[in-house]
């Protein structure tokens, strides 16, 4: 793995984050953020297709006409959100019911269009599928990290196992119904992005 | 006071540029103007200098919601005796007194958590720490309900504080209320205990209500088709939010705030107009089903919190309209806005929250059109004398 390929498959974790930094994919961020599980279901799927699409289009970038290459993209992605889809709806039923509409409309994620027409139609396959992961599990660990929050204060769980002992709701604690509303996620979101620029000197405005 | 003077000169040189604390310098700078006014003077270009400041504002409009507190502390302890049975044993001063045990704790939970977070960002940015929150310190405690946990209180400071007001840089600076969004949290949060009828009553899970009691607000009574009377609406011994009950004593800050001239009369007056032009409007053309659209506009302006935000919400001079044309348009939108949101969704029965925080996000957008139009009409005014 050379230094340019280490870059594609690292920024996204961190100081390029698709979520963070270039705040694309936020809709879905909002969406299904309300429980840790589908959240790290959506996660995978999104590096998995993130990752696929971007070697296909990386091999195909050569032949594509330039002129109607959003639409092979698009062809592309669709193709791989359904077999996720399906493939979600095999297996693991019950999250696909809670994912619901969400999974397939990783179609419209900005961020893989924005992986395809930045990245994979410049680049070959092998560095194009490092930054397709990248790109997913950067996505996939806000996703995450909010998820927790959200979980944590509006259900009061994890996984759907209760965190808080029984004591703390007899004593007057109350789960925040606000965590359960997408507001509250933009504003999780909105609180990720203030400590990773607080921190990060390279990426605070002037 | 000589004494006192001569301490703080005494102390001052530690909390100065290279001194002990150096880095406490704004929280003493924050103890020592509220203790004297500050001599200093501007060292350049001419300013137009008025006696009122910053914090002689802010205390006119708390003395202002002086009246609303006090009754609200006197409501208190009348609704909590009216729930034990108990009010025809008790004297005046035993139901101040049991209102006092109630509120007071909340206003302290509010100051406390408030200012905390207001000296610690101040401190944190190197900036003078602003008097801002005292008004809205006393401000959230009178739109909370009486049962409010204080916890809850201090969850919903700290968020209003925050992310309301210092992430957009302080007092002066912020888009919404804080007091208002305060509040909006917790009804979204912790519905269970800012609605329903059981939340306007102090120690309401503890103390066994009477039999037959009935504790809803004249709002959600309405909502049935039992309308509560104007007159006794208006006095303000019903059921609601600490601070909102009486007009009567609304009314009291509404005079002192227009008197001393810090409340736009502008703003106040639209908001009443807008909310008398939308509840007549449903009186005539609402649906006969609808209980709400048939509550009579009058009754609308005296119920929840529709007084208490038209004068103490609506007119706070960071979050309205500052055009002077705007204020009208301001305020009749946040008047019918209410309204609107109280009659034809029945999910919130209090629509003057959601109102104002609309209009405070849309204020920017008014004040740009009035500037605009000012900008045009002179335009023209050049344009036909150079013709």
């Amino acid at each position: 793995m050379n230094k340019k390929n280490k870059e594609a498959f690292l920024t996204p974790l961190g100081l390029n984050n698709p979520v963070t930094v270039q705040v694309l994919g936020i809709c879905s961020a909002l969406a299904v953020t309300a429980q840790l599980m589908p959240a790290i279901v959506m996660g995978i799927s999104v590096t998995i297709i993130t990752a696929l699409s971007n070697v296909v289009i990386s091999c195909l970038r050569k032949t594509i006409p330039l002129r109607i290459r959003i639409i092979v993209q698009l062809v592309v992605v669709a193709a791989l959100v359904t077999i996720v889809s399906e493939v979600l709806k095999a297996f693991a039923y019950d999250i696909s019911v809670q994912l619901s509409v969400y999974v397939g409309l990783i179609i419209t994620n900005c961020i893989l269009m924005g992986r395809l027409e930045a990245f994979a139609m410049q680049n070959d396959p092998w560095s194009s599928l490092l930054d397709g992961i990248g790109n997913g599990l950067g996505y996939a660990k806000i996703l995450i990290i909010v998820a927790f929050f959200r979980e944590l204060f509006g259900s009061g769980s994890l996984f759907g196992f209760k965190v808080f002992p029984e004591a703390f709701y007899n004593a007057g604690y109350l789960n925040n119904g606000l965590m359960l509303m997408p507001p509250m996620a933009l504003i999780i979101v909105a609180c990720i992005i203030w400590w990773q620029r607080a921190h990060n000197k390279d990426l605070q405005q002037k | 006071m000589k004494a006192l003077r001569n301490f703080i000169d005494n102390v001052k040189p530690n909390f100065q540029e290279g001194g002990k604390f150096a880095k406490l310098r704004s929280t003493f700078g924050a103890f020592e103007t509220f203790l004297f006014t500050p001599n200093e003077t501007n060292k350049c270009g001419v300013h137009v200098r008025d006696a009122v400041d910053l914090k002689r504002t802010m205390i006119v409009v708390v003395l202002a919601l002086v009246p609303a507190l006090l009754f609200g502390m006197y409501n208190t302890g009348y609704q909590y005796f009216r729930m034990t049975g108990e009010l025809s044993s008790v004297g005046f001063w035993q139901i101040f007194g049991k209102g006092l045990i109630a509120v007071l704790p909340i206003i302290v939970v509010s100051y406390v958590v408030g200012l905390a977070i207001e000296f610690a960002s101040a401190q944190m940015r190197g900036h003078e720490v602003n008097e801002g929150f005292l008004v809205s310190g006393m401000l959230i405690p009178l739109v909370m309900p009486a049962d409010v946990p204080l916890w809850i209180v201090a969850v919903a400071t700290a968020f209003a504080v925050i992310f309301g007001k210092e992430v957009f840089g302080g007092t002066g600076m912020n888009i919404w209320n804080p007091a208002l969004l305060a509040r909006a949290f917790l009804f979204f949060a912790y519905p269970s205990k800012m609605s329903g009828e059981t939340a306007w009553y102090y120690n309401y899970s503890k103390d066994i209500a009477v039999d037959g009691f009935s504790g809803a607000t004249p709002l959600a009574l309405a909502n049935g088709g039992n309308y509560t009377d104007f007159c006794e609406a208006f006095f303000g011994l019903i059921p609601g939010s600490i601070g909102e009950t009486s007009a009567v004593a609304i009314l009291i800050g509404a005079a002192i705030l227009l008197f001393t001239g810090i409340a736009s009369w502008k703003t106040m007056i639209s908001v009443f107009a807008g909310g008398i032009v939308m509840g007549w409007v449903f009186n005539q053309f609402g649906s006969a089903d609808n209980a709400m659209a048939q509550l009579p506009w009058y009754n609308h302006l005296v119920y929840g919190g529709f007084c208490f935000g038209a004068v103490f919400m609506a007119t706070d001079p960071v979050t309205s309209a500052r055009t002077e044309g705007g204020k009208f348009i301001y305020g009749f939108l946040i008047g019918a806005m209410a309204i609107i949101i109280r009659v034809l969704n029945p999910g919130y029965p209090e629509g003057m929250m959601l109102a104002i925080l609309l209009m405070n996000t849309f204020a920017p957008l008014i004040d740009y059109f009035f500037v605009q139009k000012n900008i045009n009409r002179r335009l023209n005014r050049v344009k036909t004398k150079s013709i």
